[in-house]
């Protein structure tokens, strides 16, 4: 019975998350003529386009994130939890936040041409959204890799050593092996991520297929037409997910050997010290001084231009939507991380991919799967809350999915099966034996998910209730309404709100 | 003054009904915007007002989806989704005191709902890079080589989207579409929306801009120095079309006296004030006057406009179909 619990729960999240893609396909086939449109250049072009700007993204974060990540996992400057914080500290900038203060630098009217003279050109097209998707999507590639070189077992790296392989033979063959499942998750939510994205790179005139079913969506009652443009995307997260999965295995991480495992030895870094705070002084510069001074400049134009009315109104809409979500996606992801390290066979694998092939969509088509379905088969839920956090909380399980999955990957299931041998049934097992260590993963992805929910816009503007708002829907709305002195407040509190998380989330993954 | 007689009638009628009344508005204009104005509405009646804030395409869409359920009682947008949803039946038509107020000139011939402030297409253009002989007396030259890779616009946006729509009831389906190939062939500039085009035109990277009239003001509010200026184009020019945003009452509205009411109020003094003062918008009445910085295009309105009733500017899907015809949307 217990375990049919925890397999009810993984369907759950599994189905639940292939609701709003359901919706999508069956409205796409509707229309034959949706259909259609799929075969014309234009969207073939705007397919490339996305493509390539997944590629450079993709290229341009592991550059930045993996020297920054050795820095502050295996370097003397780990211990820097502050430093740690800062670099990873962009992941709760709204994207459009970014893309707004790096074009208000270059230019005749820029900031630079302004306070010193300097007149850059304008960060636009492939490289102004490389540039920028990578600013604030950097941050996944280095958490993940730097959590991968803490967990590492060093005897492994000494053993190599003592083989005679040189400390390059060491990283090439010995370290980046160990992280490249830690990279593949990552990339894996970064593609993703730049999948959906659509306001930043509209803002970088940077021509994505996600914009095109934007506005597709956004400028006419056509529905039919928006569900068949998203067809492809539903297919390019399939593809993506399968290639992060390729050769993957299924994920072993525990040590095989006995004893206890000891953290790295830490390498001193000697003169090139001043080279690499130089190195994280410009990550953090670009990555969140830059959009932090930008709000500080837009509040000084007009510092009384939002009520704490307002703010309270906003802060307590996110700290609900936010919270709600974190702790649903956590309840659903548990079952399924569960299943995906424990189960087999094909069942297993199509479950555990459905909530990914739902995450990759842009989540405007999400967020219209979920109302339409309110409103046609769940009028009860429709307009509450509950429909906002559970669309939100099925959308983002793939971020709680992966700590928790790495942490039960970590667990040996021998564990688990003393545990039953003690007389507990499965779920009791389950939970004795890994709580403890799933603790820690749970609370990184409830965080992630936090994180996330609360700087989300599409799904919450469709699926709010009457009267809802949270800081980013206001922030946005001030924004994209030239109000910039207005927004500031709202993107201040919202950063103000999310860094204790971003700083819970990098407790939990402390060195052992 | 039958208008004044009715709010007079309405807010007492309400303050009898205070508490048990609630209002549910579909909004399409920015929280951002006009929440302040809300909130005066609800502190001077005891009203509580719902908002539901949406896209225009958005809310249209929902409220068809809703149907007889929709718990809306006004809806709150712009020409083209007024009309449209007045057309499919989803408007009850209006009491004529409310069409009366409005100012003869923003008329629609349409009682199902009332344009509540005005807006106009302008140029804009970088005065640092444009000599005022270089300043086109018509919409229409903006195809001509010289103009080549100079010119911004901005085809997802919904005022430029309807400024197109108005082109193609003055020079013809043919015309128009003539007209986005012309711009097309000559370059011009896609931005996502109007304040990227001005801060495009303030960067450098364009000259001229086809925008909506109040953006301007809000940057020189930050900024008096802002480097962009505003002309209209000649005058009857298409160019110069006058744009509305509006309100009306849902046909299925559960509380049509407190839908009354929020109109009365965005049509009466506090309402037509703060969209002038705060909004940089004209009024759409004739006792409250446009905000000083505003008078030298106020003057200029009624003679430059084209002629186009507000009324008839519904047809977005064929000016849709004409741009994605283009490729530039």
């Amino acid at each position: 019975m217990q375990a049919a619990v925890l397999r009810g729960g993984a369907a759950c999240a599994g189905l639940g998350a292939l609701v709003p893609v359901a919706y999508l396909v069956l409205r796409a086939l509707e229309g034959g003529e949706g259909l259609v449109q799929l075969l014309q250049p234009r969207h073939l072009t705007l397919l490339g386009n996305t493509l390539a700007l997944v590629g450079t993204v993709l290229v341009a974060d592991t550059a930045l994130a993996l020297p920054a990540a050795w820095l502050l996992g295996r370097s003397e400057l780990a211990r820097r939890r502050g430093l740690v914080a800062l670099v990873a500290a962009p992941v709760v900038i709204p994207g459009y936040i970014v893309a707004l203060a790096l074009l208000g630098l270059g230019g005749d009217y820029g900031l630079l041409a302004r306070l010193v003279g300097w007149r850059l050109p304008r960060p636009q097209g492939l490289w102004g959204a490389t540039l920028c998707l990578t600013l604030y999507t950097y941050p996944y590639v280095f958490l993940s890799a730097r959590a991968a070189l803490l967990g590492l077992d060093p005897s492994l790296e000494e053993a190599a050593r003592s083989l005679g392989l040189s400390p390059w033979g060491v990283a090439r063959r010995v370290v980046l092996p160990q992280l490249l499942p830690a990279l593949r998750a990552a990339w894996l939510v970064v593609g993703l991520y730049v999948l959906g994205d659509f306001g930043a790179v509209s803002l970088l005139r940077y021509e994505t297929y996600s914009y095109a079913v934007y506005l597709r969506y956004a400028g006419a009652l056509d529905r039919t037409g928006a569900a068949a443009l998203s067809l492809p995307l539903l297919g390019l997260a399939a593809l993506g997910w399968a290639a992060s999965r390729a050769g993957g295995g299924r994920g072993v991480g525990y040590r095989a050997g006995s004893g206890a495992s000891r953290p790295a030895p830490r390498a001193r870094l000697g003169w090139a010290r001043p080279l690499a705070l130089g190195y994280l002084a410009l990550l953090v510069g670009l990555g969140v001084g830059l959009p932090l001074g930008t709000l500080f400049l837009w509040l000084l134009q007009d510092p009384q231009a939002v009520g704490g009315r307002a703010l309270a109104h906003g802060l307590g809409g996110t700290a609900v939507a936010a919270g709600g979500a974190a702790l649903l996606a956590l309840a659903l992801a548990f079952p399924l991380a569960h299943r995906a390290t424990r189960g087999h066979g094909w069942g297993t694998a199509v479950l555990v991919s459905l909530p990914h092939l739902g995450h990759a969509l842009p989540p405007f088509v999400v967020g219209l799967g979920w109302a339409f379905l309110g409103l046609r088969a769940l009028p009860f839920l429709y307009g509450r809350l509950v429909l906002l956090l559970l669309a939100l909380a099925l959308y983002f399980v793939p971020l709680a999915f992966g700590p928790l999955r790495a942490a039960w990957a970590q667990l040996s299931p021998r564990l688990e099966e003393a545990a039953r041998s003690l007389g507990h049934g499965p779920l009791g097992a389950a939970v004795r034996s890994a709580l403890p260590g799933l603790v820690r993963g749970a609370v990184a992805g409830g965080a992630l998910v936090f994180l996330r929910a609360a700087t989300e816009l599409p799904l919450t503007f469709l699926l709010s209730p009457l009267g809802f708002s949270t800081l980013a829907t206001r922030t946005f709305a001030a924004a994209s309404e030239a109000l910039f002195a207005q927004a500031a407040p709202f993107a201040l509190a919202l950063l103000a709100l999310a860094l204790p998380s971003l700083v819970l989330l990098l407790r939990m993954e402390r060195e052992t | 003054m039958p208008f004044l007689r009715l709010v007079l009638v309405l807010v007492l009628g309400l303050g009898a009904l205070a508490g048990a009344q609630e209002l549910v508005v579909y909004c399409a204009r920015s929280r951002a915007l006009v929440e302040p104005l809300i909130l005066r509405f609800q502190e001077e009646t005891g009203l509580r007002v719902h908002v539901r804030y949406g896209t225009q395409a958005e809310l249209v869409a929902l409220l068809l989806e809703e149907g007889a359920r929709s718990p809306a009682d006004v809806f709150w947008g712009y020409e083209a989704s007024l009309a449209t949803l007045a057309r499919r039946g989803l408007l009850q038509e209006l009491p004529a005191e409310f069409r009366e107020r409005v100012a003869p000139a923003y008329r629609v011939g349409d009682e199902r709902w009332v344009p509540t402030s005005i807006r106009v297409r302008v140029l804009a253009y970088a005065p640092a890079r444009v000599t005022p002989a270089e300043l086109p007396a018509s919409v229409l030259e903006l195809g001509d080589p010289r103009y080549r890779g100079r010119v911004g616009w901005a085809p997802p946006n919904a005022g430029f989207q309807t400024f197109l729509t108005g082109l193609r009831l003055l020079v013809g389906e043919e015309g128009a579409q003539a007209w986005v190939e012309a711009l097309r062939q000559n370059q011009a500039q896609p931005y996502p929306n109007n304040i990227a085009l001005l801060q495009a035109l303030a960067a450098g990277e364009i000259d001229f801009a086809l925008t909506n009239h109040y953006y301007l003001y809000r940057f020189r509010a930050a900024d008096p120095a802002f480097p962009v200026e505003q002309i209209l184009f000649a005058p009857g020019d298409p160019g110069n079309l006058l744009l509305a945003s509006g309100a009306g009452i849902v046909r299925t509205a559960r509380n049509p006296v407190a839908a009354q009411a929020f109109l009365a109020f965005l049509l009466g003094e506090a309402g037509q004030t703060f969209f002038t003062h705060d909004l940089f918008e004209f009024p759409a009445v004739e006792d409250v006057s446009p905000h000083p910085a505003l008078a030298p295009l106020a003057e200029e309105l009624a003679a430059r406009r084209p002629a186009v009733d507000l009324g008839d500017l519904w047809d977005l899907p064929g000016t849709l179909e004409l741009l994605r015809r283009a490729g530039v949307l």
